[in-house]
């Protein structure tokens, strides 16, 4: 069993529900990657979620495009996002991290290639944004003879027929994208969210994570309700950007965010 | 036949395969949220496009309100010039909003009105998709958003206006590049959040599958024409075929119905910008390398680690690092050639078109003309080449006065 099914059972076996942090590697600056990751683990984050960044993140809002941008001024490639693992694992040896990115970098490394290299600096699963099972049959064959899970997401849109498809490739979790929208749009209909989550979670056995516009413990705890864990993203790139000049003071802004997410989903799963 | 090079049976008028594969090239990689969307597509257009209705209703926009067909013109000035074969143009120019975009547009707005979603959005980089967009957006009552990077903005500000005095909203994209792929990623993101009630009019034969397939369907028109009209004006089939490529709908559009005529050279022209081995240019077939964007898997710009590079032409309809998938295919194939014309090369040939003949060709367009006065000087005087004239020049004239020094208020 891999580190992120051995993780989220763990917490499951806790009574409690998985919190997954996710932040732009190099954003907003490289020195400070592997920092913020412990910062995110000491405060009660299960599971690290690392974007790649990518000249064309087709599928994210304005703040998480910045974030990429961002990075990218340091020229933060694949390669040195898996270097960022390798210095997080140094200190963590239990902590999964996943990858969440654009096929393109991946293709450009080779399938065989960047499985090898991200088996070796401990990563534990992939998100591949533009990547849906149909199109996914030999990279999630190269991850997995690694150990490594292939994560694919659901959509609003999702019929119940892909739904099931979607999950039987999945390995993991099975990502739930909460809202037809980009990330960090706004106005989540968490009742909504909740029918849809209890009914995808009746045709799998798989974890069913939710993700997309959950930025506070007030929008978390109803979710976690129902489903097996959340995603928070965009909130916390958010401060990457509002607090960019001081990491100190960005420091204190995630850990205050990450707590009051933390908590809440402590208090929802008593 | 020439699918027989291939070791198969199928023609290769039958591709994309179901799947929407071009060989190794094409598909479908986008995020979950459009994948229904996708499918809907798909079956939509796979009802329509035999329906004796909606071809009916398709040719006859094409003909009232296109002004279709568009003359196969003789250009004898130019052929004298060039002191080789026989340069025809075929004048997509003269089509109602004066490029060859306007034929796509027709028809995935009849699409988008039998699916029922009454608002339409689009990417644009010279703005001449972006102008047939908002011209069938008024003529069929959906509503339209136009996304335009901000650097093409500034080049093309007569088709901005023009799309605005047609009742469209332009939307600024001011991530990446600000140009014709970085709108591309912005209309994909109001696609994703608006799924529900609006179309994505894709302007080119890229993106994710059925997309390089409707498109190149649409466009095929020009082909089917051109390969008539050759017969009736002159007799027999053209030695070569020649269109720029951009994303490369004009080229896909007269190249197709040529496919199975081996005889026929299909030669498409990619922008080389400040020159390919100063590395600015736009001319991913020339000098990129496979990978996947927007959608398809192709041939694209980009750097060792895969990331995306940003690309030079002084024309903005062919600014832009990728290109659709059937032509990269058509390339490992050698069924179709691609050679590069610099932006230097592009405006003599643009100038030379208005001097020799009279008529004012998108720089797009003049790419095109640039290779074929070259291509032309090696054949015999009997031979004959067809060029897509692909668009109109009027949009550029601010972009030449400024090479010019000339203040045109």
């Amino acid at each position: 069993m891999g580190r992120l099914t051995s993780t989220i059972n763990a917490v499951q076996s806790r009574a409690q529900k998985s919190l997954v942090a996710y932040i732009v590697a190099g954003d907003p600056h490289p020195d400070q990657t592997v920092d913020l990751m412990h910062t995110l683990v000491a405060e009660g984050v299960d599971i690290i979620e690392l974007g790649v960044p990518f000249t064309d993140p087709e599928a994210e809002g304005p703040v998480i495009q910045l974030a990429h941008e961002r990075a990218l001024v340091h020229q933060v490639t694949l390669l040195k996002v898996l270097e960022m693992v390798t210095a997080f694992r140094l200190e963590d040896a239990t902590t999964p991290v996943v990858l969440m990115g654009y096929l393109n970098p991946i293709e450009a490394m080779g399938y065989e290639a960047f499985a090898e290299q991200a088996s070796l600096s401990g990563v534990d699963g992939l998100i591949t944004v533009n990547l849906p099972p149909e199109e996914a049959g030999p990279l999630a064959i190269a991850l997995q003879t690694k150990g490594i899970d292939p994560i694919y997401l659901l959509a609003p849109t999702t019929t119940d027929a892909r739904a099931a498809a979607v999950c039987r490739a999945s390995r993991g979790f099975v990502y739930y994208v909460s809202l037809k929208g980009t990330t960090g749009s706004g106005g989540l209909d968490i009742k909504a969210v909740c029918e849809r989550v209890a009914h995808l979670k009746a045709q799998t056995s798989l974890p069913l994570f939710v993700g997309f516009g959950i930025k506070d413990g007030a929008t978390a705890a109803p979710i976690a309700k129902v489903a097996d864990g959340v995603v928070v993203g965009s909130a916390i790139v958010t401060l990457m950007g509002e607090f960019q000049a001081s990491p100190q003071a960005l420091k204190s802004a995630v850990i205050e965010l990450v707590r009051d997410i933390r908590t809440a989903l402590n208090a929802s799963n008593p | 036949m020439v699918s027989k090079q291939l070791g198969t049976n199928e023609a290769l008028t039958s591709f994309p395969d179901q799947s929407g594969h071009f060989g190794p090239y094409g598909g479908r990689f986008v995020s979950e949220t459009l994948m229904a969307a996708l499918d809907e597509l798909t079956l939509s257009y796979d009802g329509l496009k035999t329906d004796p209705e909606f071809l009916a209703e398709l040719g006859s926009d094409l003909e009232h309100y296109v002004g279709r067909a568009s003359p196969l013109y003789l250009a004898q000035r130019l052929t004298d010039h060039a002191g080789g074969a026989k340069i025809w143009l075929k004048r997509e120019d003269l089509n109602h909003t004066g490029a060859h975009k306007i034929n796509n547009c027709i028809g995935q707005a009849l699409l988008a009105r039998h699916m029922g979603k009454p608002r339409i959005i689009a990417e644009t980089g010279a703005g001449q998709h972006g102008v047939a967009s908002a011209t069938v957006a008024a003529r069929f009552g959906l509503k339209c958003t136009v996304y335009m990077g901000s650097e093409d903005i500034q080049r093309q500000s007569l088709n901005v206006y023009r799309m605005k005095l047609l009742g469209a909203e332009v939307v600024p994209v001011t991530s990446g590049s600000r140009t014709l792929k970085d709108a591309l990623n912005e209309a994909m993101r109001d696609w994703v959040t608006n799924v529900d009630d609006t179309h994505y009019i894709i302007g080119t034969v890229a993106g994710p599958h059925p997309y390089p397939m409707i498109v190149r369907d649409l466009q095929s028109v020009i082909g089917r024409e051109a390969r008539a009209q050759f017969a009736r004006q002159h007799g027999g089939l053209p030695d070569a075929v020649m269109a720029c490529v951009g994303g490369g709908s004009n080229a896909m559009g007269i190249f197709y119905p040529f496919l199975e005529d081996e005889s026929v050279r299909l030669i498409g022209v990619e922008a080389a910008g400040d020159g390919i081995m100063t590395g600015r240019h736009a001319a991913p077939l020339t000098d990129g390398i496979v990978g996947v964007l927007h959608g398809n898997r192709t041939y694209l710009m980009q750097d060792q680690a895969g990331l995306i590079s940003e690309t030079h032409s002084v024309s903005a309809g062919l600014d832009y690092p990728g290109v659709g998938p059937e032509h990269a295919w058509l390339k490992d194939i050698e069924r179709a050639e691609y050679v590069a014309v610099t932006d230097e090369e592009a405006l003599g040939a643009f100038r030379q078109l208005n001097l020799l003949e009279g008529i004012l060709p998108a720089l797009e367009s003049s790419h095109a003309l640039a290779h074929a006065v070259e291509f032309a000087a090696t054949l015999r005087k009997d031979q004959n080449i067809i060029v897509n004239l692909s668009g109109r020049g009027d949009k550029d004239i601010p972009t030449m006065a400024k090479i010019d020094g000339i203040s045109i208020g």
